[in-house]
Parts: C-alpha cells; structure tokens; sequence
C-alpha cells in the first residue's frame, strides 16, 4: 500500500478513484507520565513522552486509514492529510484521510 | 522563635516566583542547548532538500515515493508563560513563544529529514506544517508536525 500527500506517484498513474479513507484514533496521555510532564513544564523543552504518544496515535490513524482503502480495493491512498483535535484535557483526536486510488506502473 | 513559620505562611507568595526564576536559568539554557544542537544537526542534513511544491522539479528522476513525517511536542517554561501572562494584557509580540515555536518547527523538519535520509532520499516535496496545542496541566505545550513525500532515487 503507497501513502502519499502528493495527488501523483512518481512512475504510476491512477487508473481508477474509489473515494475517501480515513482513519482516527482518540488518544489520552497515561498519568504517570503525565506527572513528569508536569515537572517538565516547570523548565520547558521536549515531552518526549507525548512526542511518543502521538506518533503512535498517528501510526494507527495511517493504518486505520490503509485498512479500509484496502477494503475499497485500492492499492494507494494519495493526497494524504493529518489534523489533530484536542478533545478535553489531556485526550487528542488524530485523523489521517486521503484518496483511495488504484495505481498501476506507466 | 518560630523565623520560620513566616515562609511556611507565605508560601503562596514566593513558591510561584522561585519556579518562575528556576523556570527562567533551566530553561534558558535548554533552549539554548537545543537550538546549538538544531544548529549542528541542520548542517549534517544540508544533503536532504525538503521544498512545499506538490509537483516533481524538472529534471528529477525517482521510481518511488514515500510519506515522512517528524513531531515535536514541546512545552513552555514557567518565565515564558508568566511574561505572557502579562503581555496579553498589553498585546504585542510573544517573543519567548515565537522562539519556543521556531525551535518546534526547526525539530519537527529536521526529523522529516532524517527519516528521508534513512530512506535513502535527498529530497522530499510536498512538505506541510501542522501545529497543535497538547494540553499541559499548567504551562502549555504544542505539538508541531511536518509531512512530506520522500523521492526514491531509482537503484542504479
């Protein structure tokens, strides 16, 4: 499966448009870790530990995504986006959408 | 004699002005800390061209594609969130959190780079920024995201 932000793919061309796939994921931080950030927020810097969080929360989002352009029968997701909603304290939504493609070598 | 009750008592006034002032020496030297390792990082990177145009540049050849991307999360310290306290009353440039936000940005496309690095890539297109603000119990935190589509030089 090809993901893509880009609507081409290089040495293909889409041969048929099968719709939108998306996939979300809502993720809330673990409270320990939580406690360190807290300290963390005293001196400023990278939380690493929501670094970590959220790109597994995006890594399911993309997989979500690819799972169900599969199920369409699409071998690409192209022109893919990414948004993050911040729900309440401490829980983000993470979207990755795109279009479901087949693509086939020019 | 009790001298040290007095503290105990006024812990409310001084316990916010102590992390302000620890929050202002530790976080002054770890922006400065990060932003010389920015610097330093950005110079080992010069090879991978990252560029927002959604098309192929003339002239370059690639058999494949793939999607990169790089996240920071990053927090304020207590100094820069008490300043901004009281710029908000009066309005006007942010400039510790337009520094904090620089650095995200800077962090978040370097880690782009070093994933199209490791994929064997030296120029990724299409390249978007994505900001998000990560809600901190106290001071905030944002997260900065940067994805891109990575050219794949044919295998010669």
């Amino acid at each position: 499966m090809l993901v893509s932000n880009l609507e081409t793919t290089p040495g293909h061309q889409v041969v048929a448009h099968l719709g939108i796939a998306q996939g979300s994921t809502v993720r809330a931080k673990h409270v320990g870790k939580d406690f360190l950030s807290g300290l963390k927020n005293i001196v400023g810097g990278e939380l690493k530990a929501y670094t970590e969080l959220m790109q597994e929360a995006r890594d399911e989002a993309v997989q979500r995504m690819t799972a169900e352009a599969r199920a369409m029968g699409a071998n690409a997701v192209l022109n893919v986006r990414f948004v993050t909603t911040s729900i309440t304290v401490g829980a983000a939504e993470i979207l990755a959408y795109g279009s479901a493609v087949t693509i086939a070598p020019v | 004699m009790a001298d040290w009750r007095i503290w105990l008592d006024t812990a409310g006034l001084w316990w916010p002005l102590l992390l302000v002032l620890v929050g202002y020496g530790v976080g002054q030297w770890i922006e400065r800390r990060h932003l010389r390792s920015i610097r330093e990082r950005e110079l080992q990177l010069q090879s991978v061209v990252a560029l927002n145009t959604r098309y192929i540049p003339a002239g370059v050849v690639a058999s494949g594609s793939q999607l990169v991307s790089g996240s920071v999360v990053i927090s304020s310290d207590y100094f820069k969130t008490f300043v901004a306290g009281f710029r908000s009353l009066f309005g006007g440039r942010f400039a510790g959190y337009e520094k904090l936000l620089e650095r995200a940005r800077r962090e978040a496309l370097l880690r782009l780079k070093k994933q199209a690095h490791e994929a064997g890539a030296s120029l990724v297109i299409g390249v978007r920024f994505h900001a998000t603000k990560v809600a901190g119990s106290t001071t905030p935190a944002v997260e900065v995201m940067a994805y891109g589509t990575a050219l794949v030089r044919p295998r010669a």
